[in-house]
């Protein structure tokens, strides 16, 4: 028996709609189980004691401190990168072999999986620089693992820049650099911030790479080369070696919600983006 | 603008350095670090010495990190830390390295607490872990497969268990593998058909630790030398230690310092 | 002459991702290669037991399980990722795309290692308590990791049904056929390279997740015979052993990288060189 074109239809659009609200959910029941399960462990003490007794009393300060150390300086040194690399691919050069080559470089960096990142810090930063266990070896581990997210979403951010801004510009006889500087980098700054901060969301919640660079000291790194942990770290310790899972849990929450209000604030400045632009 | 950011970036480098630079001679003046590195097992237990010790000695600072005895050992040969932490005997090529005995470890087999057996002798615990025995029928229980954990090719915990359970025999493949005490025991406490071997010290009521041969694990057996599985922590130094770091070494074989071990379950030197 | 300074800077700086994946392959391959001419590339690759202190490398099973798990998770991830996209492309009206996509996209935000860990609290006990088995298995990684790779397949698949014109679908509806039927054999065709790219690069991120995987699977190194099976991944195989590694148990692991990171170019290089040079 043929079932009527309709009949399918209306069951495709249902069976469709299920699962984009089942896909939905899913992220809904993650964020639930995390909030429910840590919210009551968490309290101004938790965020501002450092742990003690390996993390199954105190809080998580030291981890916080961590994490924004290893994120701030990472991001410090891959936004000047990304963005001048941006820069270069689209206003200095034109296609080319080139460009295909580097943007072959850029893709590939970013289809590495971390652990790769993690194994190759370890034997390069921390094994032959001698860095030991170290906030530089991550440091620098997690500049090049965010370095591509940043190309990509600079990259897109200055091509929306419209031609006309840029012709003014050459029009009042500014150099390029200074067409670049002046107009087309203000333009795509909001695009920009956007790719820096969906970077420092990965950085936060990245593990496989920083345990191996950074280590997975307890103590507040005080100098570039001191070890450190993260939150994430610290969540993965925590929760995997079963040392205490009322703390794992808190650890968790404010790692998943520091995460999605950095994700949920660059989508933000890309949505005004794009309907500024369009 | 990029000029300035990249000025702000130079700047803002050059100070963290500095700043960092300057922080470790102010600390060398008034304080002093100990680096100590190594196995995962005696890890937890230096932690909580360390925290005792800097109550007393606030000048010091004792930072610990985990990597695994083999790691330690390296680390101790490249002198890239103070104090290397091992938690089995040292092998022929590394004995140039000063040991310090701080304390006994043994090395418990666990079950879920549900399980009914309380007692299996050595020679079924190898069976199961070569993949002899599969089911738990074959030890009187239900009939379910077994759920056997090891530890990880390297880690110290596993050499000793090698060394003093398996003897000649090899650990079966398709046996799951975790890579510290902390999971081995998650998976003990929370799957009813596992089975695995953890540190005496970290045994509580989460999970069974059962009789071999008719003998407890726990501190009198191990004492008398009655429990065999057991294994030495060892505290590993290259030369002579500095100043602080004997102080530390002192600490830990002083009597506040072995009470603390002993009241982790660990059995002392003292 | 600024300008040409500027100009010189910014290469410098293009070529710096060039420079840091030449470093990242030069150190792994320098590190991961000795061992493969010292034990034999066939002892390495095909060789079934792996006891690296004994002077066993095989990782034979590791690479099996590594795809066994990457097909699982393409397997329930690439439906439902293209359901999705194909729902949030054709049937969802503006203010819902507006609230769907980002929160599609978050999926992404949330750390491996919080997926990892949830995978333990609740999907292994309940695959242990009704299919059997200890639960860490290859079906509950298989699981977690469809439910990782979702972002990347519903965003890229999203992009290319988005990219088929508007007129191939004005065309077959003003024919008469039904949306579904303008779906299936028009706008899902057109966009055909890019939703295959979009499985593509899942398949990269689920073989390259490394600590969710070490949290579910079990990490035993037999190649499992059934779904219920405990199984060790390539990046397991890496993140378990690493820190405890000397000698010749470290460039067993440098080897492990080395087959990793030849499999990740390689998929990388089909998704988007090979399936976009072909449409």
């Amino acid at each position: 028996m043929r079932i009527k074109p309709r009949i399918v239809d209306v069951f495709v659009r249902i069976s469709l709609n299920l699962q984009a609200f089942f896909t939905v959910g899913i992220l809904a029941v993650i964020v639930a189980i995390i909030f429910i399960k840590g919210s009551p462990y968490i309290n101004l003490e938790f965020i501002i004691s450092s742990p003690q007794d390996m993390g199954r009393h105190g809080g998580i300060f030291s981890t916080i401190v961590g994490t924004i150390l290893l994120v701030l300086l990472s991001i410090f040194l891959a936004t000047p990168l990304g963005v001048g690399t941006a820069i270069f691919l689209t206003e200095y050069t034109k296609e080319s072999v080139f460009t295909k080559v580097i943007r072959f470089g850029v893709e590939s960096l970013a289809g590495i999986p971390s652990i790769l990142f993690g194994l190759f810090g370890f034997i390069f930063f921390v094994t032959k620089l001698k860095m030991g266990w170290s906030l530089l070896a991550g440091v620098l581990t997690t500049t090049i693992m965010i370095l591509p997210t940043i190309i990509r979403t600079s990259e897109e951010a200055i091509k929306a820049v419209p031609r006309s801004l840029r012709i003014v510009s050459y029009s009042l006889s500014a150099t390029k650099w200074e067409t670049v500087k002046k107009v087309v980098l203000p333009s795509a700054a909001p695009g920009i911030l956007t790719g820096v901060m969906l970077s420092v969301g990965r950085a936060v919640g990245e593990t496989a790479a920083i345990i191996f660079t950074m280590g997975s000291s307890l103590r507040m790194p005080l100098s570039l080369m001191d070890s450190g942990r993260t939150m994430a770290v610290h969540f993965y310790i925590l929760a995997r070696e079963g040392i205490s899972m009322e703390n794992a849990y808190a650890t968790a929450l404010i790692l998943v919600l520091s995460i999605l209000s950095i994700n949920i604030l660059a989508y933000y400045i890309m949505n005004r983006v794009i309907s500024k632009f369009s | 603008m990029s000029k300035a950011a990249f000025f702000i970036f130079l700047s803002f480098v050059t100070l963290l350095s500095s700043c960092s630079i300057n922080d470790n001679s102010e600390i060398a003046k008034k304080k002093h670090t100990i680096t100590i590195a190594g196995s995962t097992s005696v890890m937890p237990f230096v932690e909580k010495l360390s925290e005792h010790f800097m109550v007393d000695n606030p000048n010091i600072i004792v930072n610990v990190q985990s990597g695994g005895s083999t790691a330690g050992i390296q680390a101790c040969f490249n002198k890239t830390i103070d104090i290397g932490m091992s938690s089995r005997e040292l092998k022929e090529e590394e004995r140039a390295l000063k040991e310090i005995l701080i304390c006994y470890d043994g090395i418990s087999i666990v079950v879920h607490p549900k399980n009914p057996i309380k007692d299996l002798p050595l020679t079924k615990i190898r069976a199961i872990f070569s993949g002899k025995i599969k089911n738990w029928k074959e030890l009187g229980w239900i009939d379910r497969k077994i759920d056997a954990i090891t530890r990880e090719e390297g880690s110290g915990t596993r050499g000793a268990f090698e060394e003093l359970v398996m003897k000649n025999e090899e650990i079966d493949d398709a046996i799951m593998v975790q890579d510290s005490n902390g999971s081995v025991k998650e998976i003990v406490a929370t799957d009813p058909y596992a089975i695995g071997y953890i540190s005496l010290g970290l045994v509580d009521e989460r999970v069974k630790g059962l009789a071999i041969d008719g003998i407890h694990a726990n501190i009198q057996n191990i004492t008398s030398r009655r429990y065999k599985i057991v294994r030495p922590f060892l505290f590993l130094t290259n030369g002579a230690p500095k100043e602080h770091v004997q102080t530390f070494i002192d600490f830990v074989l002083s009597k506040q310092g072995q009470d603390i071990l002993r009241k982790e379950g660990l059995v002392g030197v003292r | 002459m600024k300008e040409y300074f500027v100009k010189y800077m910014l290469m410098a700086f293009a070529l710096s991702s060039l420079f840091f994946l030449f470093l990242i392959f030069i150190f792994i391959l320098f590190e991961g290669l000795p061992l493969f001419h010292k034990a034999g590339l066939k002892h390495i690759i095909l060789g079934s037991k792996w006891a690296p202190t004994k002077g066993s490398f095989g990782i034979f099973p590791m690479i099996i399980s590594s795809f066994l798990v990457t097909f699982g998770a393409l397997i329930i991830g690439g439906p439902m990722g293209l359901s999705c996209a194909i729902y949030l492309s054709e049937y969802s009206g503006k203010r819902m795309k507006m609230f769907l996509k980002p929160a599609l996209e978050l999926l992404a935000g949330i750390p491996s290692v919080v997926y990892g860990f949830l995978g333990v609290v609740y999907i292994v006990p309940l695959v242990r308590d009704y299919f059997g088995g200890p639960g860490f298995s290859l079906l509950s990684t298989s699981l977690i990791l469809g439910v990782m790779i979702l972002p990347t397949v519903i965003s890229i698949s999203f992009d290319a049904l988005m990219s088929v014109p508007k007129t191939y679908r004005e065309g077959s509806l003003a024919m008469g056929a039904t949306k579904w039927q303008t779906i299936y054999k028009v706008v899902v065709p057109s966009a055909k390279s890019g939703i295959l790219a979009s499985f593509i690069l899942g398949m990269g991120r689920a073989i390259g997740e490394t600590m969710a995987v070490i949290m579910v699977a079990g990490n035993a190194l037999r190649t499992p015979l059934s779904i219920l099976d405990p199984l060790r991944t390539l990046t397991s195989n890496i993140a378990l052993e690493l820190a405890y590694a000397s000698g010749d148990h470290r460039l067993g692991l440098f080897s492990t990288g080395v087959v990793l990171l030849i499999i990740i170019m390689i998929l990388n290089y089909i998704a988007n060189f090979g399936i976009k040079k072909g449409s």
